[in-house]
């Protein structure tokens, strides 16, 4: 199948006008929010050189920090503060999504604003401004009459500059949980759906360069003092928030969500969770691609519905456990820990998705390695590997703990490519994923843990609290209860990680439902 | 010769610097209405500083000035200067303004009608001999300098000042517009009655337009009077400023005889 006629393009193309509108309406009201107050501010700092320089460090100092972590730090300010104004005034307000998003945007928008504005009416002619206050103009005034009109040129062009920051930025917005043209990204790269992808970084890169070129139109309507080209760029700028609009106006409310993190088998599980939703009647849709520990907390706050997590996750990051369980005494206390927070743990789903050391069989067979205990005397001069989080987990300090294991390298891989090194012998130990389709694909083993060092971590299903007493919602999940065994995800997250139609979280959930369901 | 000065400085002083750079120097000088007033020196001796006072762009440290017989101290400075037409040096016109906008400037801000602006533009034109319908929409940029300057001097009369100030207005343009625009001037204040002080460094310009001349020297009133009286003055400076135009005007008497124009 040529890339042209991927049924895939169409279908991306169906998420467009709400990744896109959604994407336009966070990126505008950033840029709105982060004008209203930089303008201001540059113009209150414009004679005041440490207010100047203050503004002018603190905005450079914001934008050194990457987007992604600007817009996860917002997160959990946000959610003390929605705690702090419910236990104050009574008011609770989302710390999901747009809001965290919007935020974390303008004030990426403001230093190209606060330094253009700042340039723009310090290069006004000295001249020009005695003039101002010769004919009897007040400062303000002479501000409005003359500064302002002289600086907005410059100013507009930093304007221009925030735009397209804003835009580009906006990409990183889905993790916590504001629907963008990242959700194709973010979902591409987990299901390693290259359509995805593209269509969402080329998405990205035309909104971006459509405003960018229309502002441009008006900076050169202000600059050349031209009306109509003025008047033409505001009109296409209106209308292209007004087009926006018009989807979000007529989009029917699904009323369950369905919350996925960010890797392939969340992905197919939150559409197999849908699925069963709207096949009882139930209107659902998913929201995925949401950061680990933002999940919960949306789950907890009501903005998600239901989603999938695992027990020995929550036991250590939700509940700060460091002491191992059985794993039937671990789901007991998880279920009794999370019923203190009116969150319903409907139950296992039947696999385990647990951190495991793996290496290739071939290599552990010829070295007679078996057991995590067994590769204690190699590890010194092996090299391990692992997602982002695994070294700086409680997971890991248990297992050098009990084995005393050391290795003489460790590697942080993105978890896709870390099966694929360790096959090809770039790295000896992966830390993976027992859930994980490439092990077979790759012919890799699971070293078995026999000392228990690490936790189990079944899939569980978790209910919002205001889901409590939805006996409809619990009835359409109950059927997939226990019923996916390790051999099966392992299955569909291989077929999720195949480059074509079939492998879109949808079609792979159908055939898992096709092959547990009956 | 004045009754009723309409601009009185009294014993007027001004430091910048805390104090370290004397700008103006107990300095006492008196308009008469429909007095045109030239004030000149060379550059630092203060002259613009003490123009300034009189609207206060400047605010004086010692004594008094009175306009029209008010203390300047007591007024709104704002006000003031909507009454106070003032010519800046190369025009000061507002570059993103239509020639029209930057004339109708003041009356705008004194809340006049549309109309009334469009009309008092109109006639501004006219009085400052620019074509109505070529120049009303121009932007400066779109001028001359000499064409500028006229917008400038047009803009210091729109709301119908009974005084004008004029910071070097003259100074950038080339001899023959500097010539021909210092006479429509002069005809001008004439006509309308205005009372102007002018600030110039041209010594020649000075005489040939004012009624009397003030020479002033770091920050000090050195002489004041009709250009008789100035000839008279034994002062050295004085005669200094006077030597280039009288020169000049006897090597242009000896080089352009009267009777042998054609």
């Amino acid at each position: 199948m040529s890339l042209a006629t991927d049924p895939r393009w169409s279908e991306a193309l169906g998420h467009l006008p709400d990744y896109l509108g959604n994407h336009v309406r966070v990126s505008v009201a950033a840029l709105a929010l982060g004008l209203a107050v930089s303008l201001p501010l540059a113009i209150i700092s414009r004679n005041r050189p440490v207010l100047r320089g203050a503004l002018l460090g603190l905005a450079s100092i914001v934008q050194t920090v990457p987007g992604l972590a600007l817009l996860a730090l917002f997160y959990p300010l946000l959610l003390a503060l929605a705690a702090l104004t419910a236990a104050w005034f009574g008011v609770s307000f989302s710390a999901f999504g747009f809001l965290p998003a919007v935020l974390a945007l303008a004030l990426y928008s403001m230093l190209p604003v606060l330094r253009n504005t700042i340039t723009g009416l310090s290069g006004v002619d000295p001249g020009v401004l005695e003039a101002a206050q010769g004919v009897g103009m007040t400062p303000r005034q002479s501000l409005t009459m003359v500064e302002l009109p002289l600086a907005l040129p410059v100013m507009m062009a930093g304007i221009r500059t925030a735009a397209v920051w804003v835009i580009g930025t906006a990409t990183l917005s889905t993790p916590i949980g504001q629907t963008s043209l990242g959700n194709y990204i973010f979902a591409g790269l987990q299901t390693q759906n290259w359509v995805f992808v593209l269509f969402g970084c080329i998405a990205a890169a035309v909104l971006a360069l459509v405003v960018d070129q229309l502002l441009a139109l008006i900076e050169n309507g202000l600059r050349s003092r031209s009306r109509l080209r003025t008047a033409l760029g505001g009109l296409g700028i209106a209308a292209l928030i007004a087009a926006t609009l018009v989807p979000a106006l007529g989009r029917s409310h699904a009323r369950y969500v369905v919350g996925a993190k960010t890797f392939a088998e969340q992905y197919v599980l939150s559409a197999l969770l849908a699925q069963r939703l709207q096949a009882a009647g139930l209107p659902a849709t998913t929201r995925a691609g949401l950061g680990s520990s933002v999940i919960y907390e949306a789950l907890a706050s009501g903005d998600i519905d239901v989603y999938v997590d695992y027990s020995g996750t929550l036991w250590a990051n939700q509940f700060h456990r460091t002491d191992i369980r059985p794993r039937a005494e671990l789901l007991g206390e998880l279920k009794t820990r999370l019923a203190q927070q009116n969150i319903d743990l409907l139950g296992e789903l039947g696999f385990e998705n647990a951190y495991a050391l793996v290496m290739p069989r071939k290599r552990a067979e010829e070295l007679g390695i078996h057991t995590i205990a067994d590769l204690v005397s190699r590890a010194p001069t092996m090299s391990i590997a692992g997602d982002y989080e695994f070294f700086s987990r409680p997971e890991w300090a248990g297992v050098q703990k009990t084995y005393g294991l050391s290795f003489r390298a460790q590697r942080q891989m993105q978890p896709d490519f870390m099966y694929a090194a360790v096959a090809s012998g770039e790295v000896d130990v992966i830390a993976g994923y027992t859930s994980d389709g490439l092990i077979a694909k790759y012919d890799l083993v699971v070293l078995e843990d026999n000392k228990h060092a690490i936790p189990p971590y079944d899939a569980i299903v978790l209910l919002s609290p205001k889901r409590h007493d939805d006996e409809a919602l619990k009835t359409a999940l109950r059927p997939l209860l226990g019923k996916i065994d390790i051999a099966a995800m392992r299955e569909a997250n291989l077929r999720a990680s195949g480059n074509d139609a079939s492998s879109s979280p949808d079609a792979v959930a159908r055939w898992l439902w096709e092959k547990v369901g009956r | 010769m004045s009754i009723t000065p309409l601009i009185a400085y009294a014993h007027v002083g001004k430091s910048f610097d805390g104090g370290r750079v004397v700008a103006v120097d107990d300095v006492s000088l008196a308009v008469a209405e429909g007095e045109f007033l030239a004030i000149v020196g060379g550059s630092g001796s203060g002259k613009t500083t003490l123009l300034r006072l009189a609207n206060r762009l400047i605010e004086a440290d010692r004594g008094r000035i009175a306009i029209e017989g008010e203390d300047v101290s007591r007024l709104d400075p704002i006000l003031l200067r909507r009454r106070i037409g003032y010519v800046f040096q190369s025009g000061g016109l507002f570059p993103h303004l239509s020639v029209a906008g930057n004339i109708g400037i003041t009356p705008r801000l004194l809340g006049w009608q549309q109309a009334e602006i469009a009309a008092r533009v109109d006639e501004l034109l006219d009085l400052v001999r620019l074509d109505r319908a070529l120049y009303r929409d121009r932007l400066p940029h779109e001028l001359s300098g000499g064409q500028r300057q006229r917008v400038g001097v047009a803009r210091a009369l729109a709301a119908k000042p009974r005084i004008v100030l004029m910071d070097e207005p003259f100074g950038a343009l080339d001899p023959l517009t500097r010539d021909a625009l210092g006479d429509d001037y002069r005809t001008l204040h004439r006509e309308l009655g205005l009372t102007t002080i002018m600030i110039t460094h041209d010594m020649t310009e000075a005489l040939l337009l004012a009624d009397r001349v003030a020479v002033m020297r770091t920050g000090r009133l050195l002489a004041l009077g009709t250009p008789a009286e100035l000839s008279a003055s034994t002062d050295d400076y004085v005669g200094e400023l006077l030597r280039t135009p009288r020169r000049q005007a006897e090597r242009l008497g000896a080089l352009l005889p009267r009777d042998s124009a054609a």
